[in-house]
Order: structure tokens, then C-alpha cells, then sequence
């Protein structure tokens, strides 16, 4: 994910002001998003689709390669990503035997990455850019519920969050890029929530 | 039609099952995940009640990790690799 990328300057806060949360719905969850919120949401959803999928062993293979593991859906990946970010969405399935991580990983990485592109999708194909009121059905709510987690996940990751209770606010100075992240991930926590509270 | 004689598999207790099988499935505490998301997913995975459930969650939040599910290798496997689907951070380990 891109710092640089000039999507959300602090501008924008006001318009994100009036927090989205998920209601229940008959079948599922529903939400009324502001086109800046759907905005929010679609480019931190693609952002993390597209770290999941670029170095991918389906996607290192190509569409014409007859590579056999890509074929079998095995990874060639057998250790934690480097990218910080992809390893906290790939982690070991092992804490403490690297060789059964690396078995692990071999027969898990490429599924757990095409249902984290998937659930990504379903976001995406679910929430218009320009905003709108969303409904969903329970299966796409599952889909929201693992997608904006990732999104949150990806975001701890980058913005240094290690304790649950630090104010991330009072640690970032107002010029560090990442200082307007802070109030999205916060806001992604509360939607999540809602979501889960709409289901129970 | 002629009966066949039939193999009656006798259930085995929780207990004996933990014996056979000592691996687990154990989930760790992270800043990041809801506590009523995690507690969501536990009943949503594994069919728990959602008071045990919360009780698994509060360890994973309190103690640090928590032991959610145990069975064969191959299951927990099973079970990790959904959890990672919703973003929790499993292992598997050899219950000692």
C-alpha cells in the first residue's frame, strides 16, 4: 500500500464525518455510504487485492506457463512474506516448526490468497464508487466482515499499531501521510463492528 | 436384499479423542480484531455457543492465545487455514 498515493488528503474528513454503520436487514445487512466513504473503502480494498495477488505463484506463472505447482494450486512460497503487511495477511500456520510452516504454506497460500481476492471482490462489485445505500446478503456480509478485517489489518500494519490502547493520534505528528489513517482505521473498526452486530 | 453385516463405529468421548489426537488449534491475541469479531467467528467456524465462544475470546485477549479447537493434524490444519481466512492469527501446534 502506497502513502504517496494522494487519494485522502485530510480535506476530505468532513466528509467521512457522519460514520457509516451496518443495520440488519431481512437475509442480511444494509448501510448508507457518502461517495467519499465508498471512495475510502474501494481504494484500501483494491490496494490489499493487489498486494495478495502480485507475487502470487499463480500470478508469477502467467496465464500460458505449464507450471504444475500454479496448476495444482500448491505455492512455491514455503516462508513469510517479506512485505510485512502480506505476512500478517499470510501467516505461518506454525509458530514454532519452520519445515511444517513451510508444508503448511505450500498447500494453503494460494487458496487463502484467492478467498482474500474474492472477498475483496465481493466488496467491490457490492459497493458503487459514487455511494449509496448497499445491501447485502448474509454470504456477501461474510465477505465484507474478511475483507474490511484485512483492510485493517493491512492499515496496523502500516500505521506501527501494536497496542490496542495507544492513541495513534497523539503519536503521529499532522504532517506524517499516514496521520489520516488513523481516523480511517478507526472508522473501518466501527463499520466492522456494526456489521457483526447486524449479524448476531 | 440381503443385510449385510455392518461395522458399528462406536462414538468416541471427547476425552478419548483428545488422546488419540493431541493437536490443537490455537489462536493469537493481536491489537487489530474486534473482540465481538472474534467472537463471531468462533461461533461461526467452529458451531460454538456464543457464551463459549466469548469465553475463548477473553482468553485469546487476556492470556494472550487460546486453544480453540483439537483433533487430528489434519484438521487443525483445516481449522488455521479458515481462520486465516478471517484474519485471525492460528497455529497448530502438539498438545504437550
Amino acid at each position: 500500500m502506497s502513502w504517496e498515493d494522494e487519494w485522502f488528503s485530510g480535506e476530505n474528513e468532513e466528509d467521512l464525518e457522519v460514520a457509516a454503520s451496518f443495520r440488519p436487514v431481512t437475509g442480511g445487512a444494509a448501510a448508507y455510504f457518502e461517495e467519499a466513504q465508498a471512495g475510502v473503502i474501494r481504494f484500501l480494498v483494491s490496494q490489499v487485492a493487489e498486494l495478495v495477488s502480485a507475487d502470487s505463484t499463480a500470478a508469477d506463472a502467467g496465464f500460458d506457463s505449464g507450471d504444475l505447482e500454479a496448476q495444482l494450486g500448491l505455492s512455491s512460497h514455503v516462508t513469510l512474506p517479506d512485505d510485512p503487511v502480506l505476512a500478517r495477511l499470510l501467516p505461518d500456520g506454525y509458530s514454532d516448526d519452520p519445515e511444517a510452516s513451510a508444508e503448511f504454506r505450500r498447500y494453503t497460500e494460494e487458496s487463502l490468497r484467492s478467498a482474500k481476492v474474492a472477498a475483496a471482490q465481493t466488496v467491490l462489485s457490492s459497493l458503487p464508487p459514487g455511494g449509496g445505500q448497499v445491501r447485502l446478503s448474509e454470504p456477501e456480509c461474510q465477505q465484507w466482515l474478511k475483507s474490511l478485517n484485512d483492510v485493517r489489518l493491512a492499515l496496523s500494519v502500516r500505521l506501527g499499531i501494536t497496542d490496542e490502547n495507544e492513541d495513534m493520534s497523539e503519536r503521529l505528528s499532522a504532517e506524517d501521510p499516514r496521520a489520516a489513517y488513523v481516523w480511517v482505521y478507526q472508522w473501518l473498526a466501527y463499520l466492522q463492528e456494526s456489521l457483526v452486530e447486524a449479524l448476531s | 436384499m440381503g443385510v449385510a453385516p455392518v461395522e458399528v463405529e462406536q462414538p468416541t468421548t471427547g476425552q478419548d479423542a483428545a488422546l488419540d489426537a493431541p493437536w490443537v488449534t490455537v489462536v493469537w491475541n493481536d491489537p487489530v480484531n474486534l473482540m465481538n469479531y472474534v467472537t463471531y467467528v468462533f461461533q461461526k467456524v467452529f458451531g460454538y455457543p456464543k457464551a463459549k465462544a466469548e469465553k475463548l475470546m477473553l482468553d485469546v485477549h487476556h492470556k494472550g492465545r487460546a486453544v480453540v479447537s483439537a483433533g487430528t493434524r489434519e484438521a487443525m490444519e483445516r481449522d488455521a487455514e479458515t481462520l486465516h481466512g478471517y484474519g485471525l492469527w492460528a497455529t497448530v501446534s502438539h498438545e504437550s
